[in-house]
């Protein structure tokens, strides 16, 4: 178990109970929870784990803060769709699309790391979200490609069709790309980005290449969100600019992320499942809240279930000021206090 | 013997992990001039900075004319009458040389008199009144350091390395103008790397090794006695700078 | 504003207008482009002024600042809701009548958030670049969800004020007379933080603590003072360019800040973080060249700040003036 988590073990009871649940929720989910409401939920999460995770790498490990990083998960869709589009909805279309994606992403990713990681971080995160508004605007106005703000459907192969299929395709392929990332974490490559992002100076006096290290980062982490992209796109068997490049979906990213624990890769896990959780049921408890509070001045509007954004907003800032460490770092905490 | 204008005692400051001074104990008579030596990484630019507030001390004591100043803010330190003049001279490259001697006049426009006197000292000063004090050369832009730190009345000068990197010529009219400043009543700290410059100007000598103070005494002593030097500084009178 | 003698970033404005001029058919429509091409970068400095100044000085980036913004423009639109009436005779007077209140309503409110901010949300995290992204992107969706909450989630419409609508002709030009009161406001703005900047005390301490806070500590200033003053005078600045960026759209939304945000971070960028002049420079080239693009080739015009921003990075990598740390 160590070998397959790359010796980082949750180091917490409770984390390792929360994330078993999990694994064993995604993994039975269509015999767990039928209907499709639920499978989505779970199609989602699996998305988004991964996602969150490729994203920690660059916030957590890295300590680079990027908003344009939905840009490549919006590469993996539309990489996708526009190949089955174009080329058929063979097998050979599909991996010729994911390729592509790959491709791009990369090359994107080599060319933003190179260009903008020498300057300052507050200019790079300016200019990354520049960066993102750009591609959003190319993904609207492109609509002959790209089919515009509608978006495109997804041809699929034959076998992908079925829901259940398609399920275990993306579960499966999520799981194993995060204990790749894990890997990447725990690997001297992780560490090397943990020293830098700790002291720089340091670092650099000992003799790493800032630059080198930083886009290798940005690279690894493009290509884990373009993975999670085209299981996205596969799975909604659509793509388009609301559901994979807006700003709404950096947003939730950045939420995910810090509040299940920067730098923890299980924060990712643990942060995305909170979140679409609690996108997908909160809102009906806040409706339930909402109404019982009719007639008192304001408060209606603010438990008004479409408000669920402003409550995790308040965790987030929370999270950042008083539990640095995210829902994981405080069961951590708690159990090296339990156990020491 | 009249207090000290300053004393330091049993002073501790932490950088990150870092133990810079370990126990600073001295003292700055007043209204003289107090040369600071000692060689590069002994302390002695962060223990100007610790007096002037610029870092916390995280133990000990520092007395500025009976006034404990260490747990103050470095405004409040100013304020008390210390002017501080940086290695890096702390020029405000984007602002006229007559923008940097106003912002330094805390209480408005500087007396006629006393602007007198400062371009007596550095006539280039007058020269380049309107011009970008980043358009100066190294030797001017020490000069309107110093000049900031004494258009009001002081009481007490630090200063830091005021001569490094600076042609010789220019460092004997930095020596004019300080013997010039030691007529005043202001009391000077200077840190010093040069020690021609240490022997003609210091009254009294305080040396820095690893974080603490390991001597001090005349001036006048220190300069007669080489073995002690070679012992302190690793230099003797003749081989400087 | 500390380069006296580089004009070059400043004669592209006026470049840009003449080079526009072979490529678009009628004068009058150049003029008119033109004008509104100010009036927009006008706006848009109001609003980027502040966030700029306060980098500049304080080392701190406000991904909220479009809070300012759209708070501004929100109580600016409460404001000429309520006094509606007075907007509809349709005289100078009693236009600017309803339209002072609503703009010092906006001013008040941004000030006293911004003032809230720093306290609050940005003070803690002082120097922890990290965090402060962080908090401060938190701090803009909470803030953003308040407004849904305070004013609900449908565009609200602003009435407009009578005696400044419609246009002065001028040959064959329709100049709408709003335009020119924007850009009225915003030279009026602009030569008054020129002259606060570079005339006075405050100015002087302002400058000096852009270039090295330290120092002007260390010379008697209590310089976080001056700190919190910047934050809430580039706030209420912020709510002005929100107040009349929604009465030139003739509405609010709660999306106001985030729209614009890009936009003014792209012209704080060119202008280089921390000077007020070059993001002067860089919203009159934001302005002219949206409206340039947007009669020119539509397509475009949405990309063509971000593509403006390349080429001038790759001019001067640091942005039009960029502002030196000691």
């Amino acid at each position: 178990m160590s070998r397959l988590l790359s010796g980082d073990l949750p180091r917490s009871r409770a984390l390792a109970v929360l994330l078993a649940l999990l694994l064993v929720g995604l993994a039975a989910a269509p015999f767990l929870f039928p209907g499709t409401r639920s499978l989505n939920v779970a199609a989602k999460i699996a998305v988004f784990v991964l996602l969150a995770a490729s994203y920690d790498l660059l916030l957590g490990y890295a300590g680079i803060v990027s908003f344009a990083h939905t840009m490549f998960f919006g590469i993996g869709g539309y990489g996708v769709a526009i190949a089955m589009a174009r080329l058929g909805s063979g097998w050979g279309a599909l991996a010729a699309g994911c390729l592509a994606a790959l491709a791009l992403s990369l090359a994107v990713a080599l060319a933003i790391g190179l260009l903008s990681l020498r300057v300052r971080a507050i200019f790079f995160s300016m200019i990354t979200l520049a960066v993102a508004s750009f591609f959003q605007i190319l993904a609207s106005q492109l609509s002959g490609v790209t089919g515009g703000e509608d978006g495109m459907n997804v041809r699929l192969p034959e076998p992908l069709g079925s829901k259940l299929v398609a399920y275990y395709l993306v579960f499966a392929a999520a799981l194993a790309l995060f204990l790749v990332l894990l890997r990447v974490v725990n690997s001297p490559f992780g560490r090397v980005l943990l020293a830098i992002r700790e002291n720089e100076f340091r670092a650099e006096a000992v003799g790493y290449r800032l630059v080198n290290y930083r886009t290798a980062a940005n690279c690894l982490a493009a290509a884990a969100a373009t993975a999670a992209g085209i299981l996205y796109a596969i799975w909604l068997r659509y793509t388009g600019p609301q559901a994979t490049l807006s700003f709404d979906i950096m947003v939730d990213l950045l939420l995910m992320v810090v509040i299940g624990g920067m730098g923890t890769m299980y924060g990712a896990a643990v942060g995305a499942t909170v979140f679409v959780v609690a996108q997908s049921y909160l809102r009906d408890g806040m409706k339930a809240l909402s109404g019982a509070l009719a007639g008192v001045p304001l408060l209606p509007e603010l438990f008004h279930p479409d408000r669920w954004l402003l409550w995790l907003g308040v965790l987030f800032v929370l999270s950042v000021y008083f539990f640095p460490f995210g829902i994981v770092g405080q069961l951590r905490a708690r159990a090296a206090r339990a156990g020491a | 013997m009249p207090e000290p204008m300053l004393a330091l005692s049993g002073v501790n400051t932490r950088i990150a992990q870092y133990h810079i001074l370990q126990g600073v104990d001295f003292e700055v008579p007043r209204g003289g001039l107090t040369m600071l030596l000692g060689r590069n990484g002994a302390g002695k630019t962060t223990c100007l900075r610790t007096i002037m507030g610029l870092w916390r001390a995280s133990s000990g004591r520092v007395l500025c004319d009976r006034a404990e100043i260490q747990d103050l803010k470095t405004p409040d330190i100013a304020r008390l009458g210390v002017a501080y003049v940086p290695e890096n001279m702390g020029i405000f490259a984007g602002l006229t040389v007559r923008e940097n001697v106003l912002l330094a006049a805390r209480a408005g426009d500087p007396e006629a008199k006393r602007l007198d006197w400062i371009f007596g000292l550095f006539p280039a000063l007058k020269q380049f009144w309107h011009g970008l004090a980043g358009n100066l050369s190294g030797g001017q832009k020490q000069m309107l350091a110093v000049a900031r730190a004494i258009v009001e009345p002081r009481k007490l000068l630090l200063v830091d390395e005021p001569t490094k990197g600076l042609a010789p010529a220019i460092v004997g009219s930095m020596i004019e103008a300080f013997r010039e400043l030691k007529r005043t009543e202001t009391t000077i700290l200077v840190v010093e790397q040069n020690f021609h410059f240490a022997r003609s100007l210091g009254d009294t000598v305080a040396v820095m090794d690893s974080g603490r103070i390991v001597h001090t005494g005349a001036m006048a002593a220190l300069a007669a006695d080489a073995a002690l030097q070679q012992r302190l500084l690793g230099l003797s009178l003749d081989s400087h700078q | 504003m500390s380069a006296r003698a580089d004009w070059i970033p400043v004669a592209l404005v006026p470049a840009l207008a003449l080079v526009a001029l072979p490529f678009i058919p009628s004068g009058a429509t150049w003029l008119t482009l033109t004008v509104a091409g100010l009036a927009m970068g006008m706006m848009i400095f109001m609003m980027a002024a502040g966030l700029t100044l306060v980098f500049g000085l304080m080392d701190v980036l406000n991904f909220a600042h479009g809070i300012f913004i759209s708070f501004g423009a929100y109580a600016a639109a409460s404001v000429l809701t309520r006094m509606s009436a007075r907007l509809q005779e349709a005289s100078l007077a009693s236009d600017l009548s309803a339209m002072a209140p609503a703009v010092l309503a906006a001013i008040g409110l941004a000030a006293l958030l911004g003032l809230f901010f720093e306290r609050v949300i940005i003070r803690p995290v002082y120097g922890e670049h990290l965090k402060q992204i962080l908090v401060t992107m938190g701090g803009l969706i909470v803030f953003e969800q308040l407004i849904l909450v305070v004013w609900g989630p449908d565009m609200i419409p602003l009435p407009r004020p009578g005696a400044i609508s419609g246009s002065f002709i001028v040959g064959d030009a329709a100049i709408e007379r709003y335009r020119v009161l924007a850009v009225v406001v915003g030279v009026v703005v602009f030569v008054a933080m020129w002259l606060l900047l570079n005339r006075t005390r405050i100015g002087l301490l302002v400058r000096a603590g852009v270039e090295n806070p330290e120092m002007v500590e260390s010379l008697g200033y209590r310089i976080r003072r001056l700190f919190v003053g910047v934050f809430v005078a580039g706030s209420g600045l912020a709510g002005l360019g929100g107040a009349m960026w929604a009465m030139y759209q003739e509405q609010v939304n709660a999306q106001i800040g985030m729209q614009v945000l890009v936009v003014i971070f792209i012209v704080v960028i060119i202008g280089g973080l921390g000077s007020v002049g070059g993001c002067f420079v860089g919203a009159m080239l934001v302005g002219l060249l949206a409206n340039y693009t947007g009669y020119l080739a539509p397509k475009l015009a949405l990309g063509s700040n971000i593509l403006l921003m390349v080429l001038v990075l790759l001019w001067r990598p640091r942005g039009l003036y960029p502002v030196g740390r000691a």
